[in-house]
């Protein structure tokens, strides 16, 4: 069978804010670039961003990026490598006025400068009063920032491959990346695309967990491809989740609606919370509530039919209250629930929201591995950047307003390390003719002629297992038999056949390729959770309440081949300032 | 097939809220639309998120006549 062939500078696979933001500096560059994107690409994930941008401008409190620094490592539970935290947060101002150069409305201060706002987790002088650092547009700034780096890329000539799903990448013998293989999913036809340099950046893995705030694209394909390329996935076990997402949909309901009096209730009527932390009840941090309801209905004391959530009560607040202070849940539990939480109690449960690990890269973006018992090095012609990849700034646990930063000012290294690499490799290296070949056997899987068990109903098993077995509520029994039930998954997917083997918009056939995406990033997160015998930011133990410093401040490389954990140290030197030793981290 | 096929896929979007609305409706409302409602529908999934958010929510009326009902008709097609 011969296959289109279509020759870049670099490949980019994803076109959310991290995708786009190399894909502009590269064609600024005047480097032939090519964006392919399962899905339009200003419906990417990133559109979903209400926050905003941290930044120490300095606005609003006095501010400077060492501050920034610091609470971004104590965030991380001392896991993020210091190196990159601080290039990322000296890089922040700057990233911030690229975009207002770029056409993103901020929000103005009565001086004019860019609005800022105060998040959780931001202070002044290392840990004293709380600073104000995230930029914002409205609400809508993943939206702004999205909609004008795709301006702004096709004013730069950038070539998009728009609803193209990328089956997986292309290397030769010597393990040098050459591209990936991609399906129009419209046609159904296959292409291979060929690059002197291939960057993922396809976003988290939200949809391994029933209950999430992700939408429906995040099902960890780089990541997947990297695990089937000989890559480890590090650090999987951290997993952000949120105390209360709407039960069964999993969108997020703020904590601003247990601070304006709200309280969840079990199955028995009962204010759980009291037992759980006698003086913060019900606006205890986000880990101990989170567990707290777990616990609740994994003990039968859950609502429902099925007794598989709780309940977040605001009835009592009074019908103003609620309109005035509380609109935008109002509006979205009568849209999805056709109940007002002013009168009716709301459904909820932990909702998975951001990955914290990845893709192993370093500060210039540049995908890194072990080589036998020495130092990691750069794989090459491959780098990641954003939420599939774990750089890692992020460490155990994100801080709001850090992810938009992080798909901004990596973004932006990785293209300049690649253009500064392109001025060295003027050509394209042969390209063996079996490169494609794993590629191709993935998609020929599907056509396969037989019946098995449907795609859906293991996508729902899968989600619903890692829930149980992997979600907020973790142990070592608990997580074994996770895995197992994930290993089981895994086989039985193998086996499974799809009835639509037409080539035109066949959604099932890329459901299916997903779903294999999801398995082998579960397979990393359980694994991964299983072997770090420790709490630790996001990642909370019952049988190891504690942070163990001295066996585990270390980052975790989960490869596929073998099941295999690996790890490495933490980078705790930063680039140019002392760097800030573990500490307990009280808020 | 095929055109039911493009359309999920062009329901597949960035926020986990219009993927829920969309995919409910796709599978319980759309079969109910004349042809016209149908074009509409399709002509609706070319507005960005973020402004379908704010229409879907009933937070802001849609300037657009032409997709007026349909959202409400896609409100109401939720499924608890």
């Amino acid at each position: 069978m011969t296959m289109e062939k279509r020759s870049f500078d670099t490949l980019i696979v994803g076109a959310g804010g991290g995708g786009l933001r190399a894909a502009l500096q590269l064609s600024q560059a005047d480097a032939r670039v090519a964006v392919v994107s399962k899905v339009f690409p200003t419906r990417s994930h990133t559109v979903a961003a209400q926050g905003g941008v941290n930044a120490a401008l300095a606005n609003v409190s006095p501010d400077n990026w060492h501050w920034h620094m610091f609470d971004t490592v104590k965030g991380s539970d001392y896991l993020g490598d210091q190196d990159a935290i601080e290039y990322m947060c000296r890089a922040a101002p700057r990233a911030v006025y690229e975009l207002e150069h770029f056409g993103v409305p901020f929000s103005r201060l009565d001086s004019g400068k860019i609005y800022q706002r105060a998040f959780g987790g931001q202070s002044r002088n290392f840990g004293g009063e709380q600073a104000v650092r995230t930029c914002a547009a409205a609400d809508r700034t993943g939206h702004a920032i999205l909609h004008s780096l795709y301006q702004q890329n096709i004013r730069a000539r950038t070539h998009f491959f728009d609803e193209y799903f990328a089956v997986d990448l292309v290397q030769n013998q010597q393990g040098y990346f050459l591209g990936a293989v991609a399906m129009d999913i419209a046609s159904g036809e296959p292409i291979l695309i060929e690059a002197k340099t291939t960057i993922l950046a396809t976003g988290g893995v939200g949809q391994l967990f029933r209950t999430n705030t992700n939408a429906l694209v995040n099902t960890g394909d780089g990541m997947a491809m990297a695990l089937r390329a000989g890559i480890p996935l590090q650090d999987m076990e951290f997993f952000q989740f949120h105390p209360t997402g709407i039960a069964g949909k999993g969108m997020l309901i703020t904590e601003g609606a247990r601070g304006e009096g709200g309280y969840l209730l079990n199955g028995d009527g009962e204010r759980f919370m009291e037992r759980y932390a006698p003086n913060a009840r019900d606006l205890a941090s986000r880990d101990v509530v989170s567990r707290a309801i777990a616990t609740e209905v994994r003990e039968g004391r859950g609502v429902g039919p099925n007794g598989d959530h709780v309940l977040l009560k605001l009835d009592h607040l009074g019908s103003d209250i609620v309109k005035k202070r509380l609109p935008g849940i109002r509006d979205m539990v009568m849209t999805f629930l056709h109940i007002d939480p002013a009168e009716t109690p709301i459904p909820v449960y932990p909702t998975a929201h951001y990955t914290m690990g990845g893709i192993p890269t370093n500060r210039h973006g540049q995908v890194v591995v072990p080589v036998q018992q020495g130092a990691e090095e750069p794989v090459p012609g491959l780098y990641a950047v954003g939420e599939c990849a774990c750089v890692s700034v992020h460490g155990a646990n994100r801080l709001g307003g850090n992810s938009l930063l992080d798909i901004l000012v990596f973004g932006r290294a990785a293209a300049n390390h690649v253009i500064r690499h392109l001025k060295e490799q003027r050509y394209h290296q042969p390209l063996p003719e079996d490169a494609s070949e794993p590629a191709m056997q993935r998609l020929a899987r599907w056509n396969r002629e037989g019946k098995g068990e449907s795609i859906a109903g293991l996508r729902i098993a899968l989600a619903k297992t890692m829930e149980e077995h992997c979600g907020v509520f973790r142990n070592q029994d608990v997580l074994r038999e996770g895995q197992e039930k994930v290993l089981a998954l895994r086989e039985r997917l193998a086996e499974a056949y799809i009835d639509d083997h037409s080539q035109v918009f066949n959604t099932a056939r890329i459901e299916a390729m997903e779903l294999e995406n999801l398995v082998d990033t579960a397979l990393a997160t359980v694994s991964s959770a299983l072997a770090r015998e420790e709490s630790r930011g996001a990642h909370s133990r019952i049988d190891f309440p504690e942070r163990d410093d001295q066996h585990w401040l270390k980052h975790s490389l989960f490869s596929l081949e073998d099941l295999k954990m690996d790890y490495k140290p933490v980078r705790i030197k930063p680039l140019t300032v002392e760097s800030f030793p573990p500490k307990k981290r009280t808020y | 097939m095929s055109e039911r096929t493009r359309l999920r896929w062009k329901c597949r979007r960035g926020m986990l809220e219009l993927d829920l609305l969309f995919g409910d409706f796709l599978d319980s409302g759309y079969e109910h639309l004349d042809a016209g409602e149908r074009q509409s529908f399709d002509h609706l999934l070319d507005y960005p998120d973020a402004v379908l958010l704010e229409w879907l929510m009933g937070r802001i009326q849609p300037t657009d006549k032409d997709v007026v009902q349909l959202v409400d008709k896609i409100r109401s097609a939720a499924s608890d």
